[in-house]
């Protein structure tokens, strides 16, 4: 069973490489089960958003 | 701007040199644009493409100094989150953040996002920025930056932890200040 410590790591290589199945799916029964990395799982997403966002108003200049 | 051409070609004037290039290069076509935002954005875009052709005509010419002290630290504080089975303490395990995109529409929380990023040490900011602003793609980040593909990974989690537990606690304050 993965713990929330490799899960988060899992969590971040999937924003940055392909996961294998087999990770995929000891991430996915892990999910099923922990709150606090779902939570993880969105806001690293999030931090995507947010940096396109950063960039697409200038890095220095805000609406 | 210049502050983060500076940050990610790692050289003042070089960085300053492209802020110079890229405002020029708008300026030559202005007439296609319309609205500050609109040049902005565009001056931008510009930007982000001559400092990606710096770092590649660079190649792995590019310094990488050691893993510094302040990453140590940075997974210290990671690891605190974590009890002996690598679970999530009770009051540190991640919770919803409230509304994160009315976040986006404040200038304060624009101010904190730019503080956490001070805050990170400078490669690992750096590796984030090529990463989540420029776009390149991890083997690409490695290369240039003549790092092992899972030493990026790493690295690009350790800024992603950093960012998510200080935007959280320094913005949306949805966990204890003690994690």
């Amino acid at each position: 069973m993965l713990t929330c410590k490799k899960a988060t790591r899992l969590l971040s290589a999937g924003l940055d490489r392909p996961l294998t199945p087999g990770e995929r799916f000891s991430l996915r029964l892990h999910l099923v089960f922990c709150r606090g990395c779902r939570a993880f799982r969105s806001q690293i997403g999030l931090l995507r958003e947010i940096s396109q966002s950063f960039v697409r108003w200038g890095g220095d200049d805000k609406p | 701007m210049v502050k983060f051409a500076r940050l990610q070609l790692q050289d003042d004037a070089e960085g300053e040199d492209v802020v110079q290039e890229a405002i020029e290069a708008a300026l030559g076509g202005i007439d296609r644009f319309a609205g500050r935002a609109a040049l902005k954005t565009w001056v931008f875009t510009i930007l982000r493409h001559k400092i990606v052709d710096v770092l590649r005509t660079r190649g792995r010419t590019v310094q990488v100094s050691s893993l510094g002290r302040d990453d140590a630290d940075m997974d210290d504080t990671f690891d605190t989150l974590f009890n002996a089975n690598e679970h999530w303490q009770p009051d540190c395990r991640p919770r919803p953040w409230g509304d994160p995109h009315a976040a986006l529409e404040q200038q304060q929380f624009w101010q904190v996002f730019e503080t956490c990023l001070d805050v990170l040490p400078a490669r690992t900011a750096r590796v984030f920025m090529m990463r989540e602003f420029l776009g390149l793609e991890t083997d690409e980040i490695c290369a240039t930056l003549a790092l092992t593909a899972s030493h990026c990974h790493v690295i690009l989690h350790r800024a992603r932890a950093g960012l998510r537990l200080c935007l959280t606690q320094g913005w949306f304050g949805t966990e204890p200040a003690a994690c």
